[in-house]
């Protein structure tokens, strides 16, 4: 692994999404930082450390922990024609702020008639597998795709996270950014921006012809995990990586089912009323005949996330359970 | 710490009537109070008696069934709108809650644009969207126009913030009532404005109700001003009834926002005469409470001012209120004929791109 770390290059998941703040802070003055901690203590995941040297306190901005005050603040300072970034630690403290979220940032350019576009981005954090328990481990971002009037994000590699913040900005409308929280650390080489960075198009991670795997975020890994093991059972599987959930790329996901005739939706929230029924929902509203076997899901289990690790991997969806699914389907 | 200022160039009020055009197009003309600042009492009174009549005609118009929804009437707290907006530039934003046709007409959103917002249509000044409790003008600097209590308190901090992070003497003033002082948002956003010293004119309309419940069953500590003061901010209270003072009281809070010392809160002591809503059967006051606050109407107030030192006859006050009845005539009338949204269009301005297509 050392040997590894000499060989190449390698940028980690949190410095791409730093080299994206950068940059989006050199190139327009109307953009700005905003959260608990992103100041003095570099974010409280590591991600804005050192941008307080470079750009000053006025644009990497602590706030005081009041989530809603903020992200209202960042929403006023759209209106007023800012492009403030606001960061929340992580999705769990958004409920804090929902209103804002939901009764403000989503809703005014409707209920204004088209007057009042809110230009922001708020980023956080998401997800489970560090054993932080229930109160710091859930992923809620399917509550947010539930919302119309908003995007929802879910960089889920190194490019995306490079690259998708440039165009989040540029929407004229709220944007929220998901980072899955077991992401960070990930490293790899950073392949050059391609056009295929954007916020409108699901990807296919990895090309196959015999079942679909759906899923986003902290969960690709381990469906590109799930696809290699069926590959050495002769099995193909198609990797699709959602990227935008809302709005949803329904496209992709039609066109991949169209090829493999069977899919298994892999999402870490709760089972439940999670994307991973809408996506399901879509499949059959959409795709049902081109079906050869029920669609599968692989959600977390319905439990708040325990702290003790055996029972939170239990808890998340595993690359085992991935393949469990894909077999009951293809058998 | 100091603002630079910006050098401003005032409007004209323009007229009142605009005549036809689009929405738009009526949205940047209308009734002001008077060159901003002047504080003509001729002004203050037409400006408050055009929100009282027009509120009357809702009245009427909601009992027709031609307007509908929650619609929450400023009867009795004219004072509050018309004194502060008066101090008001236009390059000043205003951010406001559901209790807001005496702001929106303050600002100078025409008459005949909120009541065409009443009635659903699409010249309504948020084109039918929004309703009595959603009124909003860019144009304006209105933002709205918040239905949830302490909802717009976060929002006014981010305008205010923004003009400070770019240098302009603009002030961000915030409406809310003394039921939103319970709610963390207020806190929240004290607490952020007072430690950034963002140019924010919190205005605290505290009528004692919220809804039906009392100041003082509500409130652990009822003295508001003194626990906005606490989170070191100039704060004073006023007497909401009297617009002179009203417009006094804001002029010193302006200035000392323009002058950098960052947020001013005013607790403007007033009253409702009306219900909540018009759903409420206002079952919770005494008529005697009422009656008491009504023999100091904010508009009779000034009128018994004028009148004393001789600046008002009957005739001048036959000729204003002959101005704003034809003002709402007009107002309802074109209403009444302006288009409705095409269904079509239900899924426009969810998104500012194209509408998203859910299969
Ligand atoms: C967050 C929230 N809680 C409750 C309500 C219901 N509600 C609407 S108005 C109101 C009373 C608010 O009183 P106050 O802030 O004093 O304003 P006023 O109506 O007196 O102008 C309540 C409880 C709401 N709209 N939003």
């Amino acid at each position: 692994m050392g040997d590894d770390e000499n060989r190449e290059p390698k940028t980690t998941y949190r410095e791409a999404m730093r080299e994206a703040l950068r940059e989006a802070l050199r190139a327009d003055e109307r953009v700005f930082l905003m959260g608990e901690d992103v100041g003095r203590y570099g974010g409280c995941f590591g991600v804005s450390l050192g941008l307080l040297e470079e750009f000053g306190p006025e644009r990497v901005r602590d706030t005081p922990l009041s989530e809603s005050a903020f992200v209202g603040a960042g929403i006023g300072a759209a209106l007023a024609g800012m492009r403030p970034i606001v960061e929340i630690m992580t999705v769990n403290f958004s409920l804090l702020a929902l209103d804002q979220i939901l009764n403000n940032a989503a809703t005014l350019l409707h209920m204004s008639g088209g007057q009042l576009p809110v230009p922001l981005v708020i980023r956080m954090t998401t997800g489970a597998g560090r054993q932080l328990a229930a109160q710091h481990s859930h992923s809620l971002e399917g509550w947010y795709a539930h919302i119309p009037g908003i995007r929802v994000l879910a960089p889920a590699t190194l490019e995306d996270a490079r690259h998708m913040l440039a165009p989040a900005l540029a929407d004229r409308d709220p944007v929220l950014i998901f980072e899955h929280g077991s992401l960070y650390n990930v490293s790899g080489e950073l392949l050059p921006p391609t056009a295929s960075v954007d916020l409108d198009h699901a990807a296919i991670r990895r090309p196959g012809t015999d079942i679909s795997l759906i899923t986003y975020g902290g969960s690709l890994s381990k469906a590109l995990g799930a696809a290699d093991e069926l590959a050495a059972e002769g099995i193909s599987a198609e990797v699709i990586d959602l990227r935008t959930l809302r709005p949803l790329d329904d496209a992709a996901v039609t066109a991949s089912v169209a090829r493999t005739h069977r899919a298994v939706v892999i999402d870490e929230a709760w089972r439940t009323g999670s994307l991973a029924a809408e996506v399901s929902a879509r499949i059959a509203e959409g795709s049902f005949y081109e079906l050869d076997a029920p669609v599968e899901r692989v959600c977390s289990a319905e439990v708040p996330m325990p702290y003790a690790r055996r029972l939170e991997e239990a808890a998340l969806p595993q690359t085992a359970d991935i393949v469990a699914a894909a077999h009951r389907a293809v058998d | 710490m100091s603002v630079a200022r910006t050098t401003r160039t005032r409007k004209d009020p323009a007229s009142p009537k605009s005549g036809k055009g689009t929405a738009a197009k009526r949205r940047k003309s209308g009734p002001r109070v008077g060159p901003p600042g002047t504080g003509r009492r001729t002004d203050q009174l037409e400006a408050m008696l055009r929100i009282r009549r027009f509120e009357e005609r809702c009245v009427e118009l909601y009992s027709a069934a031609k307007i509908r929804g929650f619609v929450h009437l400023y009867i009795g707290e004219e004072a509050v709108a018309v004194g502060v907006n008066q101090v008001l530039t236009p390059e000043d934003a205003v951010v406001s809650t559901y209790r807001e046709h005496g702001h929106a007409l303050a600002r100078g959103i025409t008459a005949e644009a909120v009541m065409a917002e009443m009635y659903g249509r699409t010249t309504g000044c948020s084109g039918g969207r929004g309703g009595s409790m959603h009124l909003f003008d860019a144009s304006r600097r209105f933002y709205g126009g918040n239905a949830i209590v302490a909802g717009g308190l976060p929002l006014a901090a981010g305008l205010a913030l923004a003009d400070r992070m770019r240098g302009q003497a603009n002030v961000t003033c915030c409406f809310f009532g003394d039921g939103a002082f319970a709610e963390g948002e207020f806190h929240e956003t004290a607490n952020l404005a007072a430690l950034w010293k963002l140019p924010l004119l919190l205005v605290c309309e505290n009528n004692l109700y919220a809804m039906g419940t009392a100041l003082e069953r509500h409130e652990a500590q009822t003295d508001l001003a003194m626990r906005a003061a606490s989170y070191g901010m100039v704060s004073w209270a006023v007497d909401g009834m009297d617009v002179e003072a009203v417009e006094q009281a804001t002029r010193r809070a302006v200035e000392g926002i323009r002058a950098g010392t960052g947020p001013h809160f005013l607790e403007l002591r007033t009253y409702r005469f009306r219900a909540h809503s018009m759903y409420d059967p206002d079952r919770y006051r005494e008529k005697g409470e009422i009656e008491q606050w009504k023999s100091r109407d904010p508009v009779s107030l000034l009128m018994d001012r004028m009148r004393d030192s001789g600046e008002l006859d009957d005739e001048e006050v036959a000729r204003i209120e002959q101005r704003i009845t034809d003002e709402i005539d007009h107002a309802v009338e074109t209403a009444e004929q302006a288009p409705e949204e095409p269904v079509e269009h239900l899924l426009h301005h969810v998104t500012s791109g194209p509408a998203e297509v859910v299969s």
